[in-house]
């Protein structure tokens, strides 16, 4: 048992002589909870994960052998956790609407029984190592929870129980080590936060993320297993964006960190999740969410600790199989606090306050993303997708510069665009994906040949017309010749009809790929048509009077996914209206 | 250890004052010091180890004599006594009465820190509150329990806008009406001028809620450090009126700007690293301490509604204390000089203005079906129509095709008229989302894509406008 010798806001000196850097530790007469950062001679520097107003040198300290680490088992899905893994409604229950400091309840609840099935290849005697699937248990209606053998344990599994009931107490099985060692197997077991929990081997990712949105999945596609950063000023679109994907996407399982950021985003998940229906699996949404949540006012250590709880879910869920998405909002915050933790201490700054490992932390964040074949041999992902909140909107500064080296999916927010209501406000020309080829692949084979044809074609027409814009910006649109105006137009015409999509219009929030392919090839289809008159001599100026070009930005709103057929006979009478025109060109040609 | 002086400074400086040989003092500690000539100072623990005890004079450490000041350790944190007695009181930033009134007495204190509040124990804020401004309640609606901040300028109407907002907030309906009884209004002011704080308390009277108002004065001229307890003193109190005694309350703070500026100045006494322009890392955390302090808990009837003022310096939306802010409140409403220079009031600059709470908080059951689709068109419209304006700017409206004259007379009268009131005019949301067909049937239907086809039917007119032009 050591003490307390000096208190500085979150930091704590500790006389505690045989801790080791990383461990957790209880401090004081309110039992805070903390970990070792630094060590010097008997004294230990700890931070604490809760505020420690009124703690005294003197009060009492102890190491508590084991460093920051999750539970991971049955209970998880559907559950609200604080930084630290305490769930956020056994906590209420326990200490009302705010959270007092010192409350100690265990991460998964212990008095639930879940019915464990036994995998029929599995049974005593066998030799068995990490990772291994050894049963499973319905956690909710579209998840099952397969049931591990802890990463780091190896040996002969003498025994496991059949199937029934059991609480997370309850052993269910045994292994004895290579060492002759016999350890107790249950439903869950535990990992440290901070180590990545390994894999047999990385896999190339090969399918795309589908997250129903236009400009992420047409135009900056991010795959199963990959790393993207949407970073952007505040109010552009970050949060919405992220819950959007955490809805809508493909995924089995989805992982909301709010880390740092404000109290209702977290409510509004937890009221709409449940109400909302999975399109893939017909299921509520919230059965397949866990959410993580360490909001702006609570201890700014518990922050940084928060995205490493999450990615250690992530990989748990990745261990059993599943494809995982985790969004984490925003990894400014957690870099702040790093920043906080870093000047408590007095290290060196480098740049805006940061200390110089900012740059190595991200990426061995962002590194714990990826598909992978696990331990079991089973196939599994993780997709990371983290909000940057640059100071300013200035994507020059540290978090911004050092993720957008990292990640692979850029998705830039764009201030102009955000307060002209364009959303997502993704700036077309500052974002990027290094994963077009992989995902053309995907397209080509499961929608249509033509996608990264037109991609490119609908990217170049929007570079066009940035061009073009200048020039109208300066002397006015009737410098431009009409093949350019039409080019204007069509541009306009992707903005609107296919790049806005609005979560909130209940039609489109989410847009399936054929849907998005379709709009795709309807807005070009009518600037090749469009252009095909201007080349003859029609004048862009009539074109862009005709009925359609105000139809076709309405479309992506009047038809869901389920009524493609609909929408496509609509697209279909797109050169029938040219055709029109053209007649009437034709025929009034020879007058002038 | 309460009723023990201590005489142990060993230095003072800068606002600090480092006591030695004082055992177990705790962190967050109040301190009162007593100086040579018996005046009473106020600090706070911020810094304790076995050895030594930094504390922070909330005074300043001018003229302290460390052979004759004497210290005593509180032995709790900064609490404020509640009863219903602040109804209709005046405290200073630490909460002492500043009226000339007895101060509270009450068994009842608290930690003007708070404790945070669970996220699973938060209501989500649906409730529309009309403020009978336009520009809010048509496009950046106000709902109960959120923060949305004003962003303005020196010289700018920001106080004669909320003082607006706090006459005119009400809820829809018949309820609206049967629950102003419960309707509260806790109003801190720090670092601004006399004036501005007389100004509030006058319109206040006038508008007969001063006995519903409690109040929070830290004026310029008083101790800066005491500037950081105000908004704290003023929102425990809030928290009480709301979670205790279930009223609704409505909080108003200016000016956050004075408050992030003290913020600064201590954290450079301290010596912490700064982050930008001189701010320190933890401004935001901080600020969220005090914002996040807004919103509704489940099974409570009370909430807190909260509007904070704050200068942007230079009118730099950019700046560490705006740019803050917008990150953690729940949108902004943003005052513009431009605006102001031509004569419109309110001066709200929409397109940088957001609330994020509107979506969930208006249309089919809150207001009127329409009002999503109205608001998002008019921010395209109003969008589009300013582009069309500094084009005009370059080669001059004569040049503008007939098309973008349309454009270019809907910009000029949706600020004249729609964003453009009376500071006594309560428009109704419904006048409000009227006044926009109006507005829109200016522009013809086909480049309105923002609102169905049906809305267009049922309020859009623009053949009769088309006929008379
Ligand atoms: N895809 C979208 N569809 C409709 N509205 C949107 C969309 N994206 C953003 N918005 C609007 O913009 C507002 C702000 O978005 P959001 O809260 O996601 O911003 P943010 O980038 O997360 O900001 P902050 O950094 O302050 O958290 C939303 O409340 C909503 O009104
Ligand atoms: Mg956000």
């Amino acid at each position: 048992m050591g003490k307390i010798i000096e208190i500085n806001g979150p930091i704590v000196r500790l006389e505690l002589p045989e801790t080791v850097i990383g461990e957790q530790v209880r401090v004081g007469e309110l039992n805070l909870v903390g970990e070792v950062i630094g060590r010097e001679g008997d004294t230990a520097l700890a931070q604490l994960y809760e505020n420690t107003e009124g703690l005294r040198p003197g009060e009492r300290a102890e190491g508590l052998g084991y460093p920051l680490s999750v539970e991971l088992g049955p209970g998880l899905l559907n559950s609200i956790f604080d930084g630290v893994q305490r769930p956020l409604n056994a906590v209420w229950k326990k200490s009302g609407d705010r959270i007092a400091r010192g409350v100690q309840v265990h991460s998964l609840p212990r008095d639930t029984a879940w019915h464990f099935v036994p995998d029929p290849g599995i049974r005593a005697g066998m030799t068995v190592s990490g990772g291994l699937v050894l049963g499973s248990v319905q956690e909710t209606a579209s998840i099952v929870h397969r049931i591990l053998v802890p990463p780091t344990l190896a040996g002969e599994l003498t025994e496991l129980a059949g199937e029934g009931d059991y609480t997370l107490d309850e052993v269910i099985g045994h292994i004895k080590g290579r060492d002759g060692a016999v350890h107790k197997l249950n439903l869950f077991h535990r990992w440290p936060v901070r180590v990545p929990r390994p894999y047999a081997r990385r896999d190339h990712a090969v399918a795309p993320l589908l997250t129903g949105q236009r400009i992420l999945d047409t135009f900056y596609p991010l795959l199963k297993g990959g790393k993207g950063a949407i970073p952007g000023p505040f109010g552009a679109g970050k949060t919405m964006l992220q819950q959007q994907i955490a809805r809508w996407c493909n995924a089995e399982i989805v992982i909301y960190v709010g880390c740092g950021e404000r109290g209702n985003e977290l409510t509004d998940v937890l009221e709409f999740m449940p109400e909302l229906i999975d399109p893939h699996t017909g299921r509520p949404l919230m059965e397949r969410t866990l959410l993580v949540a360490n909001t702006s006012n609570m201890p700014v250590v518990a922050r940084e600790a928060s995205v490493y709880v999450g990615i250690t879910l992530a990989e748990y869920f990745r261990d059993q199989g599943y494809d995982v998405v985790m969004v984490a909002d925003s990894t400014s915050r957690w870099a702040e606090a790093l920043r906080e933790v870093a000047g408590r201490l007095g290290q060196m700054p480098v740049e805006e306050g940061y200390p110089a490992y900012l740059g190595s932390r991200l990426a061995a964040f962002y590194e714990r993303a990826g598909r992978v074949e696990t331990l079991g041999g089973l196939h599994g992902s993780v997709s990371l997708i983290g909000a940057v909140s640059p100071p300013g909107g200035d994507f020059s500064e540290p978090v911004t510069s050092h993720t957008k080296e990292i990640i692979q999916t850029f998705w830039a927010l764009s201030k102009e665009l955000a307060d002209a209501r364009h959303y997502p406000a993704i700036d077309w020309l500052e974002s990027f994906s290094g994963y077009v080829p992989a995902a053309a692949k995907w397209w080509a084979q499961h929608v249509d040949p033509r996608w990264e044809e037109y991609r490119a074609r609908a990217l170049e027409l929007l570079a066009e017309s940035e061009e073009l814009q200048r020039i109208v910006n300066l002397v006015g649109v009737e410098a431009l010749s009409s093949e350019q105006r039409w080019t204007l137009e069509a541009a306009g015409l992707i903005k609107e009809g296919l790049l806005q999509q609005a979560a909130t219009d209940e039609t489109d929030s989410y847009a399936s790929p054929e849907k998005q392919f379709a709009l795709l090839a309807a807005m070009l289809r009518i600037h090749d048509e469009g252009m095909k008159l201007v080349k003859m001599g029609a004048s862009a100026r009539v074109l862009i009077q005709l009925p359609i070009m105000g139809q076709a930005r309405r479309w992506k709103s009047q038809f869901t996914s389920e009524q493609l057929e609909e929408m496509k006979a609509r697209i279909a009478e797109i050169p029938g209206v040219f055709e029109r025109v053209a007649q009437e060109y034709e025929h009034a040609a020879p007058q002038t | 250890m309460k009723n023990i002086e201590f005489r142990t400074a060993s230095s003072a400086q800068g606002g600090l004052i480092v006591m030695s040989g004082v055992p177990g003092v705790a962190a967050g500690s109040q301190v009162q010091i007593k100086d040579h000539a018996g005046r009473l100072r106020n600090g706070l623990v911020i810094k304790v180890s076995d050895q030594a005890v930094l504390v922070e004079v909330f005074e300043g450490t001018d003229e302290l004599d460390l052979e004759r000041t004497w210290v005593r350790f509180l032995d709790e944190p900064f609490t404020l006594p509640l009863s219903r007695d602040i109804m209709g009181r005046i405290f200073n930033g630490a909460g002492h009465p500043r009226d000339g009134r007895p101060p509270i007495i009450s068994a009842d204190r608290r930690n003007v820190n708070g404790e945070p509040m669970n996220p699973a124990a938060r209501a989500y804020p649906r409730e529309f509150i009309q403020t009978g401004i336009s520009a809010i309640d048509g496009m950046n609606s106000l709902t109960r329990g959120q923060k949305l901040p004003i962003f303005s300028g020196g010289g700018l109407p920001h106080n004669r806008v909320a003082a607006q907002i706090v006459r005119q907030a009400k809820l829809l309906g018949d309820e609206a009406n049967a629950e102003s009884s419960s309707f509260v209004v806790v109003f801190a002011a720090f670092g601004v001028s006399s004036a501005d704080a007389r100004y509030f308390q006058e319109s206040f009277e006038e508008s007969g809620v001063l006995n519903r108002v409690v109040m929070f004065l830290n004026l310029a001229d008083e101790p800066v450090i005491e500037r950081l307890l105000t908004p704290r003193a003023a929102l425990t109190a809030a928290e009480y009126l709301a979670y205790d005694l279930d009223y609704h309350v409505l909080v108003v703070m200016t000016d956050m700007t004075a408050y992030a500026e003290a913020l600064r100045e201590v954290a450079v006494l301290r010596g912490d690293v700064p982050a930008r322009k001189g701010y320190p890392g933890y401004l935001y955390s901080d600020l969220a301490e005090i914002y996040e302090r807004a919103g509704r808990i489940k099974k409570r009837p009370g909430s807190i509604t909260m509007i904070p003022v704050l200068s942007m310096p230079s009118d730099d939306i950019t700046h560490p204390i705006p740019d803050l802010t917008g990150y953690i409140t729940e949108g902004q409403i943003v005052l513009g000089r431009e605006l102001f220079n031509q004569g419109v009031y309110p001066p709200v600059t929409v397109l940088p203005s957001l609330s994020r709470l509107m979506k969930d908080g208006i249309g089919k059951h809150y207001t009127r079906e329409d009002h999503p689709h109205v608001a998002s068109q008019l921010f395209a419209s109003y969008a589009k129509a300013l582009e069309v304006r500094g084009l005009a700017a370059i080669i001059g409206a004569e040049e503008l095709s007939e098309g973008d004259r349309r454009y270019l007379e809907f910009a000029n009268a949706f600020e004249r008229r729609f964003i453009g009131q009376g500071e006594d005019e309560d428009r109704s949301v419904f006048e409000t989302l009227n006044l926009a067909w109006d507005l829109l049937s200016m522009l013809p239907p086909d480049s309105l894509i923002r609102v169905s086809e049906a809305e267009l039917e049922k309020y859009h007119r623009w053949q009769a406008v088309a006929e008379t032009t």
